[in-house]
């Protein structure tokens, strides 16, 4: 009790005058050096095995230490601020890109044409930008038509077996024999069935998203608090106004754990489909590396994947909190 | 005077219909299992005059609403509206059920605007608001149900039936989850609301003495499967006064009809 308030007696005493005493932002100060190290390792000691010009990746993980650096001195504030969570992160990731130069350029440790030093894989992006960049939108461009339909009409199918007990009387053998299969397996049946490769790859796409979309969907229907049916019947709600103020907004969020389900499984399906048969694509990017033993295009390639598929993943999610934005369970997730 | 009589009627200001219940026997589960609820049910109400009926927990009170509402077929017996039987759930004859069951995913306001909206009613927006100011929630039109607390929800599920202006409103205590000051003001609400619209109230309540307070007829249940025990004509003049000598007795009728005579009636 008298440390308590012998405590707060001291804090009043010691005014502000104290305070400014200059205190870095630790993460910052972590990070630019780990950065400034791997900026040092990678342009002061000598390649020992065959790397490309290591210029502008010694420019990046310079720039990055010295970014560091003002953050650790004003610390993280304004427009960075949600950088802040991450400070640590960077610091590690600048160790592990010093690590990584040193076991492959500098020490060729690890073996070339597997292991490429992280200027080869940065110097993918300079030299084969323009076919990777074209690979990307191929890849949307299967990927968006294939999840969106899949994704309405897994939503619709749902949406019938969870109201009429005459569309999951034929829907639900159906779901329970043919939503186990793997939809790629149904890759050789597309691929005569369907004029295009892409149309193929769309479908199958497609129909990766619809089922577990059409599962949950049809479960979340199902759910609903049938006295909110009573409730809504009463007020003089016709079928139609009930499915739109009450069927959908109450399944939605199963509906949403269903698109998630559906869209890291047509992330999938994109892949193998584009390895097994396209001409484009990121998968077919991949296949085209391998072949010429281009490591560093594999990983740049698996690096842009890992950016655009975990950002299309964020986007779904930003549109599931704002549409459960009456959730209380969204607000907490 | 012209405009303000149409204007009553744009309002939609309501006129109250009278209720027949001859009959009524329920029973939940097949035949070979049933679980019988109500037993030989009968009973008028007449338009504009409040019913309030007391019984036991689980006795069968609530069924008895769902079956008025239209919400459910009973087994035997005719329900009826001004001697129009009734099939199904319509908007004339609203419940207020004992949950607020309000949507999560509509504001107070959308929620209390649902009935207008879904019979394609326009330009609600004025009745909407003062259904709101009515039953003090102005201040929340635009909060989410998860926001409310359990009075306020309840509030709104008064508010969302009585914008629709019912010619009956089937209320299963509404008022059970209110603080007894809030209660009695809502109590007040019903009883000027019911007296200027017109409207028939049946109002199932555990609350003697709400019972005594807004009822011009009670009905005292037995346990389930639910009998009518005792029927008591209140035609006390208002305002009412919970100490007044003829109040008191009808209490302890009540209470002794309930099988409380014992303890609690002197
Ligand atoms: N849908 C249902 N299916 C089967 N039994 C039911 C159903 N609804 C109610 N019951 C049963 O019917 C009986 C009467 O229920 P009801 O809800 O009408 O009681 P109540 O008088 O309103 O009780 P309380 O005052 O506690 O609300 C109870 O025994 C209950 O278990
Ligand atoms: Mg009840």
């Amino acid at each position: 009790m008298s440390d308590l308030t012998g405590q707060a007696a001291g804090s009043a005493a010691l005014p502000i005058a104290v305070r400014p005493v200059f205190r870095p932002w630790w993460p910052g100060l972590v990070s630019g050096l780990a950065w400034a190290v791997a900026a040092a390792v990678t342009g002061l000691l000598p390649d020992q095995v065959r790397a490309p010009v290591a210029r502008p990746l010694v420019e990046l993980e310079g720039a990055v230490a010295i970014l560091s650096g003002l953050f650790a001195l004003i610390g993280p504030s304004g427009w960075c601020a949600p950088l802040a969570s991450h400070g640590r992160r960077v610091a590690a990731l600048g160790v592990v890109v010093a690590v990584w130069e040193v076991v492959t350029a500098k020490t060729g440790w690890l073996p070339l044409p597997f292991f490429p030093s992280p200027q080869a894989v940065l110097d993918v992006y300079r030299i084969d930008f323009a076919r990777l960049g074209h690979s990307v939108i191929s890849s949307l461009l299967l990927l968006f038509p294939g999840f969106g339909l899949g994704a309405l009409s897994g939503f619709l199918a749902g949406l019938a077996m969870g109201w009429s007990p005459e569309a999951r009387y034929w829907g639900h053998p159906v779901i329970r024999l043919l939503g186990p299969l793997p939809p790629i397996a149904w890759l050789p049946v597309a691929l005569f069935v369907f004029p295009t490769i892409s149309a193929a790859s769309i479908f199958l796409i497609a129909l990766a998203t619809a089922f577990p979309v059409a599962v949950l969907t049809a479960s979340g229907v199902m759910l609903v608090d049938s006295r909110l049916y009573d409730v809504g019947r009463t007020l003089g709600a016709s079928d139609g106004f009930l499915i739109r103020t009450i069927v959908i907004p109450a399944s939605l969020p199963h509906v949403f754990v269903g698109l998630f389900m559906g869209l890291g499984a047509s992330f999938i399906v994109l892949i193998v489909a584009e390895m097994l048969g396209a001409k484009a694509g990121l998968g077919w990017y991949l296949q085209w590396a391998q072949g010429w033993a281009a490591y560093a295009n594999l990983y740049a390639a698996l690096a842009v994947m890992s950016v655009l598929f975990s950002g299309l993943t964020m986007a779904l999610f930003a549109a599931r909190r704002h549409a459960l934005r009456w959730n209380r369970e969204t607000v907490q997730w | 005077m012209v405009t303000a009589a149409a204007k009553k009627i744009v309002a939609g200001a309501s006129v109250g219909a009278s209720v027949q219940v001859r009959a009524v026997s329920h029973a939940f589960g097949d035949a070979a299992r049933a679980l019988p609820v109500l037993d030989d049910v009968s009973f008028d109400v007449p338009a504009g005059e409040t019913v309030a009926l007391l019984g036991p927990s689980g006795c069968g009170k609530s069924t008895l609403l769902r079956l008025i509402a239209g919400l459910d077929a009973p087994r035997a017996g005719r329900i009826g509206l001004d001697h129009v039987r009734v099939v199904g759930p319509d908007p004339s004859r609203l419940l207020v059920f004992q949950d607020p069951l309000l949507l999560p995913w509509r504001t107070v306001e959308a929620n209390v605007a649902y009935g207008l909206q879904a019979r394609g009613i326009g330009g609600g927006e004025d009745r909407v608001a003062q259904a709101l100011r009515l039953v003090g929630l102005a201040d929340f039109a635009g909060a989410y149900p998860h926001e409310l607390s359990g009075g306020m929800a309840q509030r709104a599920a008064f508010a969302r039936a009585l914008v629709n202006h019912p010619r009956v409103l089937l209320l299963d205590e509404p008022f059970g989850k209110l603080d007894s000051l809030t209660r009695m003001t809502m109590q007040e609400e019903l009883l000027a609301l019911a007296r200027r619209h017109a409207f028939t109230t049946i109002l199932v309540t555990h609350d003697v003495e709400e019972a005594l307070l807004l009822a011009t007829k009670i009905l005292v249940f037995s346990p389930r499967p639910a009998r009518i025990i005792r029927e008591v004509d209140n035609g006390l003049p208002f305002p009412r006064f919970r100490d007044d000598p003829a109040f008191i007795a009808r209490r302890r009728d009540i209470l002794i009809a309930l099988g409380h005579g014992e303890e609690f009636a002197r």
